[in-house]
């Protein structure tokens, strides 16, 4: 079947203006604007059930029905801000075919009857967040952006911003911030983003993953009921599953949501090289919990309903495949890293928690762990769960708590290669050391 | 001066935005083209620019990673250690890197020609190793690539009259 998403895999130059028109592009803007009003665009989008593809899964259409209609300033801001470990899906369609989500996004500010799109780019994306500005620049010479868009009357420019480097400005709030010029931190919601007081300049927006807008005008052209043909009931239509990690083919697969594991990991991305044996699957990157590859999971549907029900989140759908070999410890102190550099600082716990968490495993892969240090990666991140203002917290919690759950052997033989009787002399010296009234920065050396 | 030297892309980037405060990241990006580092006459052009206090300008520079508060090398090699890349080798690609270039991680070359330092995840996995040079990709890297590519960069930095630097 061709695809819908990552067409430049049908169609190599399908980046140019010219080749994307030829091939029924912009005609989903034409029909939005030509055939429907704003709220029959809304209304058709919550009829596909498209939900966001940027992790959250949240319907798309019930989104853009939360912006009040009567406000004089709205805004549809894109989330270009990729950086979720694993996930380089964004970047390719950006890259390869960036009309179809300048089409996607001025078919949502028309829905919402925005007076101006943004595209927040992470920074990283230099070289291709500079040729999406020659992108937008045809678009609007063809009149599909800009002023009185297709002569309806609605003027709506587009322009593209440049982030610097922060995971957190993927966050919503935090890339509202950003783009405000402010520190890339999280809001306190509500408002939210939709309400008055809650968008960017504090009006009314929309924000949207690239992938997300990238369905809607195949949605707009096909109509929804086609949409809901792919996929499953719940979670219907293409799905783009980046393949990372230990695997043969490593890349991008577009693929209906509700294909299972098995199918996506051998069939489609070739397997795991060197005849290893599948051991962990990070299925959203690093922020989801990570799997044991049972065949229980591997026979498993990709919905966001049913990787759920594994214990973890089907999110941005970012494989991240570890082999036999992988040591799993060795993974979440990876992690753990991650997150302690990109924590924003904002909220006590997470700053805190990720940092202790970091301290923790490194002591760990210096072969320095203790009993004392399990008890604390058990009881550190659930205090960084649900008391923070964003989503980062509770991802940074994870792949601690979920390699602890489905790797412990692996933990524990951190903790048995050393002898008790050092691990005890540390924890009596450290207690020495807190009795002399020192920083309890150094105290944390051997154990808390 | 950046405001007399590059009024044109300053009154651009300012046109963007209904408030002069959301220029600040590409007017920081200009400043760092401009004076290789984000020097404190440079956040204080930036600051004034924009309207709000040099802290603010500082604030901002510190929090991404992609601002530079020191000098760097000619060559700002960025190499992603995150655990997809690493999966697929680039821990020792980054440690053989620093061997090659006789630097410590984070260190620069005493020619002044190359910085090394590790970063977070550059939406590059499947093209592990890889790096970004002054905020360009390559990607797919081994020793012997990087070797080459090496080689490459020192020529181009010993020709007098340079054709164009990377930074962008």
């Amino acid at each position: 079947m061709a695809h819908i998403l990552l067409r430049d895999l049908d169609i190599p130059d399908i980046w140019q203006f010219d080749t994307y028109v030829a091939n029924g592009g912009y005609e989903g803007l034409k029909q939005a604007i030509g055939n429907h009003t704003p709220a029959e665009v809304i209304q058709i989008v919550l009829d596909a059930n498209l939900r966001g593809r940027g992790g959250a899964g949240f319907p798309t259409g019930r989104k853009w029905s939360f912006i009040p209609q009567n406000e004089a300033v709205k805004y549809v801001v894109v989330n270009a801000d990729e950086s979720e470990p694993g996930t380089f899906k964004d970047r390719q369609l950006l890259e390869k075919n960036p009309h179809q989500v300048i089409e996607g996004a001025m078919i949502a500010a028309y829905a919402i009857q925005a007076t101006a799109v943004y595209i927040y780019c992470r920074g990283e994306f230099w070289d291709l967040a500079h040729a999406l500005e020659e992108r937008i620049e045809e678009a609007r010479q063809a009149n599909l952006v800009g002023e009185n868009v297709l002569g309806s009357g609605w003027n709506c420019p587009m322009f593209v911003h440049l982030g610097a480097g922060a995971y957190i400005c993927g966050e919503e709030s935090a890339l509202l911030n950003s783009l405000q010029g402010l520190l890339g931190q999280p809001r306190v919601r509500p408002p939210f983003p939709a309400q008055k007081g809650g968008g960017l300049y504090y009006e009314p927006t929309v924000v949207n993953n690239v992938e997300t807008l990238a369905n809607v005008p195949w949605i707009l052209v096909n109509g929804a009921d086609a949409f809901k043909q792919i996929g499953t009931s719940e979670s219907p239509g293409p799905k783009i599953f980046c393949m990372s990690g230990h695997i043969a083919r490593p890349g991008n697969y577009e693929l209906p949501l509700g294909i299972t594991f098995r199918e996506l990991i051998f069939e489609h991305a070739g397997g795991i090289p060197n005849g290893k044996q599948l051991k962990g699957i990070l299925p959203s990157g690093a922020s989801g919990p990570v799997l044991r590859a049972t065949d229980e999971v591997l026979d498993s549907p990709l919905t966001y309903e049913s990787v759920a029900k594994l214990g973890s989140t089907l999110g941005s759908a970012s494989f991240i495949l570890m082999d036999e070999d992988t040591d799993m410890v060795w993974a979440a102190a990876k992690m753990a890293h991650f997150f302690k550099h990109e924590s924003c600082g904002k909220c006590t716990p997470c700053r805190e928690g990720t940092y202790w968490l970091e301290r923790i495993y490194e002591r760990m892969m210096r072969g320095e762990g203790t009993e004392h240090d399990l008890h604390l990666l058990n009881s550190v991140p659930r205090q960084m769960v649900g008391v923070v203002l964003c989503a980062l917290g509770d991802f940074a919690a994870n792949p601690v708590l979920s390699t602890l759950k489905n790797f412990p052997d692996e933990y524990e033989r951190y903790i048995r290669q050393r002898p008790v009787r050092e691990q005890t002399a540390d924890t009596l010296q450290d207690y020495a050391r807190k009795e002399a009234g020192e920083h309890p920065a150094a105290v944390g050396e051997g154990g808390l | 001066m950046l405001a007399e030297k590059y009024a044109d892309r300053i009154q651009k980037i300012f046109a963007k935005y209904p408030d002069r405060r959301s220029g600040i990241m590409d007017l920081l990006y200009l400043a760092q083209e401009e004076y290789g580092w984000l020097t404190e006459q440079a956040l204080e052009e930036v600051a004034a620019l924009c309207d709000v206090d040099p802290t603010q300008a500082h604030s901002i520079a510190g929090f991404y990673t992609m601002y530079s508060e020191k000098p760097k090398g000619k060559y700002w090699l960025q190499v992603c250690t995150d655990l997809p890349c690493a999966l697929r080798g680039a821990d020792d690609f980054y440690a053989a890197l620093c061997e090659f270039l006789g630097v410590e991680d984070g260190g620069t070359t005493e020619d002044g020609l190359f910085t090394v330092e590790q970063v977070m995840c550059l939406a590059a996995c499947d093209k592990a190793p890889m790096l970004q040079c002054n905020f360009h990709y390559h990607e797919n890297l081994d020793m012997e690539k990087m070797k080459a590519q090496i080689e490459q960069w020192r020529a181009e930095a010993a020709q007098p009259e340079q054709p164009e630097d990377e930074r962008p």
